[in-house]
């Protein structure tokens, strides 16, 4: 065996989950390790040119809030920012991106590339060395072996890769990449569980065969639209997407070569996302639709590709073109890579604790699509505390679990490792309890705290930090302890000012919340201090919605109450006589971490839960 | 898991006394009772008796009690107690226990006491076998009244109306999670409109809460009488009549003074039966008293004078007794020589049960006064759920205010969530998995 180095983490696959990984544990002081099956595509985005919305937009403050890279380089190099749900309740309004995915690429590489403490290399990764259920290290295709304390798999649709069109199959990664063949057989050898799934992606076009007339144009929106906390710079927005959509034609020459399409013709054994339907299945589950919605967005600044979301498929090539020709503004589309499915090995995330370490071995931690997630934010999401915890175990500190009612990242670890997933799994604000508490606003007031106390904050984000929670206390105490009276000139004020006005004394808090009454309102009126929009913004939501806040913010008291009971860990559950036998072989399978998350788990009684909680406090 | 919450529960048996005790657990407990009593009690001292009236929101007096309090940890679940001491009638007993609930309270779970007890320490090991397997008994209990044909015609109806308010909820967070697909706007008035006729529709079962209960647990029914008047014949007449004799229904705690017999689809309690056995045993004389304090419990009276014999003034006691109250009159022994002057009574039914002269409107009557009780309609099984549906409303309601205020319609979601959750409890269904499957089952996502 040739040892070619050691490490304290290394992490395997260099994609959105792997580089948050990588970079959280080298900036955490571990010498770290980020291996990539190629150097070119660290970074890559396989799918739409896209980063954020919906739930996604959170995910990404979240990151940052941590600490973490996505949101920074997303802002410095996307080319189109939209905020989604303007028109609905602040909580669910998210930040969507248009990435140059070429420029994201090589900003991302050139951040770890200058990272201190991590080491960047093109290896293939073909076994994992496990000594005693710990983790020893890796060996490559090459033949080095590299010793560490921990591993983090981040292996996103690489392992066992099969790429289908049509009829044509072969085995490979996303975008023309190798596939990891031998790693999914180390992992069986070592006893992981694992799945098969599927994901699609769509055909891309080139620009100077498109009639951008025919379609509708989507414009950016213009101010601050930034996914960091650490960005003040106004939006860049340098393009535009086009919306067009299928007609009666389209869905005919779809429905005539259902009999070649792989989903229907059993090639495809994958489970596919159901967000995420290939147009041919959209046809078959929504017969009555008469046109879905295709949306033509561009990869980048320096190519012609244009993605066209919403027409993800597998259906053999020329398939593809005909019916690519009967769209509006398709009609002399020339297709310059074709939409493939593909199919990848990914992990049954049951076997993870909620940091995101396998139960079986100690040291080994698996982050991203490998984990039966999909989507560059949750990959990043997992990614950083995947590093984090890697980081912990090395450097013995103790791990970062988040709450449910704390974090959308709290939320999708939970459920991955406590119910599991049948299908690619996309986080989705339907999923959080408390989505009121769970802000893209109010991300970094809610996780940055961690990032201090870990050591995750550079200097400049706890300096940031801490100015805005100064600039908000004092903006909060001054509104609560400030009394207006109902005289003739605070009247006129209010009035010039568009407020209505008071009859009876009270204090300037009572103000803000009334509907269209801002701080800086009050500011120019009261004299009151000048604090940042960001600020100010949080002092007028904390008011505004203060009942709404609150109440969620008791419900979620009480769901943390049961989080904070934490069962240990050699607990056997076949012998409590008092629970029922699923729950037993349920309990014992999944080991939750707190009686919390123990009555998440499908099969688990609330009756169940009392008898938990009563040998909990009884014999342990 | 909820021992922060207050619970609430009638700690006596039900009608077999003179005074009931309605008990709460939990940290709010005295301030919840110091909601429906007219003097304070989060100043009033430890364990001693506090005498004043229990009030209706409508400020009307409901009964004169008796007030214990026993604060932290010295109580018997180691929380805040307090006990309140009303008298035994059913009716208010149960009108203060759900006043209780609207204060804050919600209804306890079978041996929550105890089982608060112990968590909090009082109780030793030897004890925690018994309360786990009081926990255990409870699924079993929910399992049989699950499999129990009507309980199962409820829950239809109850998950038909769960069902509408998921369609709703689900179109909602589509519009919210896929912001860029193409689905439908929710117009706020056919939102409005959709959610008005399911709080309707779950008013309708809260309406039938009584029928419900009759249906669960039994008209109570009480047989007076003088001494040798039949009761004790009409009885096992009764009994005869509904051979599947329940001796002991699951949730009462009830010793076997209670028969319980099918008349017509109508379960009726017998109440006080023992008394009725005894009554008739000439050795032991049972006065008046005993007649009256079992009246004034039942819900339906059947009232026995002896047609072979002169009214007496244990009889005029006995009409005087039933004056106002729903009662049927049965002129008993209808085979021997009619001696008792009818006039004397307005609606009467002359009754063999040897001839079985009599009998067939005598059970017709039973029917009609148990009232619209039918198997076929929708109705509560107990105060849980009807704690629950109460709630449910009231989340309905606050949705159709937030929908007013057209601040969001992802606000309109967490009240439309928090009622689905309530409504969830009872049929056993899970929230966030239903949501998302909906959404993707309706809508065709996939931007």
């Amino acid at each position: 065996m040739f040892v070619a180095d050691k490490y304290d983490v290394i992490v395997i696959g260099a994609g959105h989950a792997g580089i948050e990984a990588a970079l959280a544990a080298a900036r955490l002081g571990c010498k770290t390790l980020l291996t990539t099956l190629s150097l070119e595509n660290l970074a890559m985005m396989p799918c739409n040119p896209s980063i954020g919305g919906s739930a996604k937009g959170h995910l990404v403050r979240e990151v940052d809030a941590l600490g973490g890279q996505m949101g920074i380089v997303a802002d410095q190099t996307c080319i189109q920012f939209r905020t989604l749900n303007t028109g609905k309740g602040f909580a669910v309004q998210a930040l969507r991106a248009q990435a140059d995915k070429k420029i994201y690429q090589s900003a991302m590489k050139k951040v770890c590339e200058n990272t201190a403490n991590l080491d960047l290399k093109q290896l293939l990764i073909e076994n994992i060395l496990v000594e005693g259920g710990k983790i020893t290290g890796v060996t490559c295709e090459t033949g080095e072996t590299f010793l560490a304390d921990a591993v983090i798999l981040a292996s996103g649709t690489y392992l066992s890769g099969r790429i289908i069109i049509g009829e044509s199959i072969f085995d490979g990664g996303p975008n023309g990449q190798r596939a990891a063949t031998k790693l999914s057989t180390a992992l069986k050898n070592l006893g992981v569980k694992l799945m098969r799934f599927k994901t699609g992606t769509p055909a891309r076009v080139d620009a100077r065969t498109l009639d951008f007339s025919k379609m509708e144009i989507q414009r950016g929106d213009s101010g601050m639209q930034n996914f960091s906390f650490m960005t003040d710079t106004p939006a860049n927005n340098q393009v535009c997407c086009y919306l067009t959509y299928t007609n009666a034609r389209t869905h005919e020459i779809l429905r005539k070569n259902l009999h070649r399409a792989p989903m229907a013709n059993g090639i495809i054994e994958g489970v596919g996302p159901r967000y995420c339907p290939s147009i041919e299945s959209k046809i078959i589950r929504f017969p009555d639709k008469e046109r879905h919605q295709l949306f033509l967005e561009p990869e980048g600044l320096g190519t012609n590709e244009y993605y066209v979301q919403g027409m993800s498929t597998s259906m053999p090539a020329d398939v593809q073109i005909e019916f690519l020709h009967t769209i509006p503004g398709l009609e002399n589309a020339k297709i310059m890579r074709h939409g493939y499915a593909i199919e990848y090995d990914c992990i049954d995330p049951l076997q993870l604790k909620p940091t995101l370490e396998f139960k079986t071995v100690a040291g080994f931690f698996s982050a991203g699509q490998s984990n039966g997630s999909s989507g560059y934010e949750e990959a990043a999401a997992q990614g950083i505390i995947a590093g984090i915890n890697a980081a912990a175990l090395v450097k013995n500190f103790p791990p970062l679990i988040l709450k449910r009612s704390e974090s959308y990242i709290g939320v999708l670890i939970d459920d991955l490792v406590t119910k599991g997933t049948a299908e690619p799994y996309r986080m989705m604000t339907s999923r959080a309890e408390y989505r009121l508490l769970l802000r893209q606003d109010n991300a970094d007031l809610r996780l940055t705290p961690y990032a201090i106390k870990i050591g995750l904050a550079s200097a400049e984000r706890v300096e940031k930090f801490n100015r805005k929670l100064a600039e908000i206390n004092a903006a909060n105490k001054i509104l609560t302890e400030t009394k207006i009276t109902p005289s003739a000139e605070v009247n006129q004020k209010l009035a010039a000012a568009g407020i209505a006005e008071i009859k009876n004394s009270l204090p300037l808090a009572e103000l803000m919340r009334r509907p269209s009454v801002s701080y800086a309102k009050l500011r120019d009126i009261f004299n009151l201090p000048e604090i940042s929009a960001a600020a100010a913004a949080q002092v007028e939501i904390s008011f505004f919605y203060e009942g709404y806040i609150k109440k969620q913010a008791e419900l979620a008291d009480k769901l943390d109450r049961l989080e904070n009971k934490i069962l240990p860990e050699n607990i056997n559950y076949h012998a409590i006589q008092n629970l029922r036998v699923e729950a037993r072989e349920k309990l014992s399978e999944i080991r939750p971490r707190s009686i919390g998350q123990a009555g998440r788990i499908s099969g688990v009684s609330p009756a169940d839960i009392s008898v938990l909680v009563v040998y909990l406090e009884t014999f342990s | 898991m909820k021992t922060e919450d207050t619970i609430s529960a009638i700690a006596t048996a039900l009608g077999t006394a003179g005074v009931g005790i309605i008990r709460m657990s939990g940290e709010n407990s005295i301030a919840i009772a110091e909601k429906i009593f007219d003097r304070p009690l989060q100043t009033a001292p430890d364990r001693k008796i506090i005498f004043g009236h229990i009030k209706n929101p409508a400020g009307e007096i409901v009964d004169e009690v008796l007030i214990l309090i026993m604060r932290a940890p010295k109580s018997y679940t180691r929380e805040n107690v307090v006990e309140i001491q009303c008298h035994g009638g059913v009716e208010v007993l149960r009108e203060i226990l759900s006043l209780t609930f609207k204060a804050g309270a919600r209804p306890a779970e079978r041996g929550e006491f105890t089982k608060r007890a112990f968590l909090n320490g009082r109780l030793d090991l030897s004890q925690a076998q018994a309360v786990l397997d009081v926990i255990q008994a409870k699924t079993a209990t929910a399992l049989s009244v699950a499999q129990n044909q009507l309980a199962g015609k409820t829950s239809k109806k109850i998950r038909a109306i769960r069902t509408e308010i998921l369609n709703v909820l689900a179109h909602i967070e589509a519009l919210i999670d896929f912001p860029e697909d193409d689905i439908d706007d929710a117009v706020t008035s056919e939102l409005d409109a959709k959610i008005l006729a399911q709080i309707d529709a779950v008013k309708i079962f809260l309406a039938n809460q009584r029928s419900g209960r009759i249906l669960r647990e039994g008209l109570e029914t009480a047989i007076i009488g003088k001494p040798n008047v039949g009761k004790s014949s009409l009885l096992n007449f009764l009994a005869e009549t509904d051979r599947a004799i329940v001796t002991d229904i699951p949730g009462t705690t009830r010793d076997s003074i209670e028969e319980f017999v099918n008349i017509r689809g109508v379960p009726l309690k017998i109440i006080d039966t023992a008394g009725i056995r005894s009554s008739d045993n000439p050795v032991e004389q049972i006065g008046i008293e005993r007649a009256k304090d079992c009246a004034g419990r039942a819900e339906l009276i059947l009232a026995l004078f002896d047609s072979s014999r002169e009214i007496s003034a244990e009889d005029l006691e006995i009409l005087r007794l039933i004056e106002g109250r729903s009662a049927i009159i049965l002129l008993t022994k209808a085979d021997l020589t009619q001696v008792i002057d009818t006039a004397r009574f307005e609606n009467f039914i002359a009754i063999s049960v040897k001839t079985g002269a009599g009998v067939e409107k005598f059970l017709d009557t039973i029917a009609e006064k148990a009232g619209a009780v039918n198997a076929e309609m929708n109705f509560v099984r107990d105060e849980r759920e009807a704690d629950l549906l109460r709630r449910a409303v009231e989340n309905l309601e606050e949705a159709r205010a937030t929908l007013s205020k057209n601040i969001g319609i992802d606000f309109v979601a967490i009240d439309l969530r928090a009622a689905l959750e309530l409504l969830s409890e009872l049929t056993g269904e899970s929230v966030t998995e239903d949501v998302i499957n909906e959404i993707f089952s309706k809508f065709c996502i996939g931007k």
